[in-house]
């Protein structure tokens, strides 16, 4: 397995089976986000009941929060494989090239060659994103444990908030646009008589993620959702008393 | 045609540490349908009577079959036609204009003199696993190993590759993977390569990180500048060879013999 990890081929794959993890966990977390627009709900926001959900999964065989947990330390396994991975490769894909004679660029896509770039944009948009809505240490807007309805309604409530989600989305999509179909190609899973439709595949996938990911935000922003039932309560209730 | 030619020069002989530098000729006169190999003869031939040094080159059957030639034309290796460099012409370009002629630049390919590259890399990526072994002796039936015309075509399309090494000068990591997969390809598609089908690809592998050479990120430019037109699903395929290689579970007889 060393051995496999050391070559350049074999450290590839690595990355590109971490790298379809990922892929695979931001599908679920897309459809885990569409349950907010179902909007705040008659007793409790359907992603409030959700997250619960996620929380309590395997109650009482399992303790609280095992399955999240053991999703959190195999996300975070990967990602570090992933980066370390590709740090190493960068290290000797630019030994190999002389200095100061970069290849000309005949037809290789821009997704392929802004990698790194996106990459670690990525990353830091990752830890930002972890910061806001998991550990909830920013306070910029309201937030609160167990209110993830109410946490995204304020959130994006900003326009400046709703501007950076959406540019990592514009990340994320140019990431795997590439990535998708490089993973295929890296791993030999691909044919020549399949390949165009990986290509197709990989793009459509990445416009579902996009719009998937993309919608709730903006239906946030632009109030098609409903504020959280503890606001509509208030407004009710200053209504009341005016 | 008249050119103006922007060259690369390097190592005169009179200093170890040469870094290389352009140095620009003029030349006038030139045939449309000379070669841009024919071309740099008239200049050497020039230069040989001012007494000049003349410029370095590789080239050998010039008819696009041997793979010896090595000019990148105006940053692409084998210049924009997607043929060989000595199957390039100078009806391919605009009178007056400039060309920039330099060596295949890769970190693999270590400048000998001027335009010269040693790509000895490649060889030692073929000794490494290129090859098949087979009993010497009476002639096999020929019979014996049917090979199906799928198979034969799909060998044959990778065996075409003439080991120029502009797949690795064209990649931005230095990749030899175009190169490698053509040959694991070639050999581990036909019945005659079953014997070595694992250490092949292992070995080869192996000896291109050995020597050096990037990782692929399928960029595709290699294929882009590939005279042969080799295209990057032998590259997929040098990746499930080696992955398979790779996890396969080994025998318990086999296992026990590799840890004696
Ligand atoms: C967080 C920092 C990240 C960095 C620095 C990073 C960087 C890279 C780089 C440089 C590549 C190489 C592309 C290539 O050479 O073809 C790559 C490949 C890839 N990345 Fe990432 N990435 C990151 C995060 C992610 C995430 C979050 C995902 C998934 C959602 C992901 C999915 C992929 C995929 C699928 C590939 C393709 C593997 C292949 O080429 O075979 N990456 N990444
Ligand atoms: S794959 Fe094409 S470019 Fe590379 S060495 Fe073979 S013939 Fe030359
Ligand atoms: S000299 Fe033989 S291929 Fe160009």
């Amino acid at each position: 397995m060393l051995e496999y990890w050391r070559s350049t081929v074999g450290k590839k794959q690595f990355v590109a089976v971490t790298g379809a993890i990922l892929v695979g966990y931001l599908i679920l977390h897309m459809l885990g986000n569409l349950n907010s627009a179902f909007g705040p709900g008659a007793d409790e926001a359907r992603v409030d009941w959700y997250a619960h959900w996620l929380r309590t999964f395997g109650e009482p065989l399992l303790p609280r929060e095992t399955i999240l947990w053991v999703v959190r330390v195999v996300l975070l396994g990967a990602l570090i494989v992933h980066i370390t991975g590709i740090a190493q490769l960068v290290k000797r894909n630019r030994e190999a090239r002389p200095a100061n004679f970069p290849a000309k660029r005949i037809g290789r896509s821009v997704e392929s060659m802004a990698m790194l770039g996106t990459g670690i944009l990525l990353l830091a948009f990752i830890i930002f994103h972890i910061l806001q809505f998991t550990t909830l240490s920013i306070h910029v807007t309201p937030v609160e444990e167990g209110a993830v309805y109410a946490n995204l309604y304020w959130v994006f409530q900003k326009w400046y908030f709703l501007a950076i989600y959406l540019a990592a989305l514009v990340l994320v999509g140019m990431h795997l646009r590439h990535g998708i179909w490089s993973l295929f190609q890296t791993l030999g899973l691909d044919n020549p008589s399949r390949n165009q439709k990986l290509r197709h595949g990989a793009t459509a996938l990445v416009v579902i993620l996009v719009i998937g990911f993309g919608s709730v935000p903006v239906l946030f922003f632009t109030d098609v959702l409903d504020p959280p039932r503890e606001v509509a309560l208030a407004t009710i209730l200053s209504g009341v008393f005016t | 045609m008249n050119f103006t030619l922007e060259i690369w020069r390097q190592f005169d002989g009179s200093d170890e540490e040469d870094k290389g530098r352009f140095e620009t000729f003029k030349v006038t006169d030139i045939d449309p349908d000379a070669s841009i190999l024919e071309m740099l003869d008239q200049l050497n031939e020039r230069l040989s009577r001012e007494k000049k040094r003349n410029i370095a080159f590789d080239s050998d059957c010039r008819e696009g079959i041997c793979g010896t030639c090595a000019l990148v034309i105006d940053g692409t290796p084998h210049g924009p036609q997607q043929v060989t460099s000595c199957q390039t012409y100078m009806r391919d370009f605009i009178d007056g204009q400039t060309i920039t002629i330099e060596p295949f630049r890769a970190s693999t390919f270590p400048v000998v003199r001027d335009l010269a590259v040693d790509r000895g890399a490649l060889d030692r990526v073929i000794q490494a696993g290129g090859y098949i072994s087979t009993t010497t002796g009476p002639q096999p039936d020929p019979n014996a190993m049917p090979v199906a015309p799928e198979v034969q075509e799909k060998a044959m399309d990778a065996a075409i590759c003439i080991g120029c090494g502009a797949c690795v000068a064209a990649c931005p990591n230095g990749a030899a993977m175009l190169f490698t997969g053509a040959k694991v390809t070639h050999l581990n598609v036909l019945p005659q390569g079953q014997p070595e089908r694992e250490s092949r690809v292992v070995g080869m592998v192996e000896q291109m990180d050995a020597e050096g050479f990037g990782g692929c990120t399928n960029y595709g430019e290699c294929s882009r500048v590939c005279p042969q037109e080799i295209s990057i699903d032998v590259i997929g395929m040098l990746n499930r060879e080696y992955r398979k290689a790779k996890t396969k579970r080994k025998p318990k007889t086999e296992k026990a013999m590799s840890t004696q």
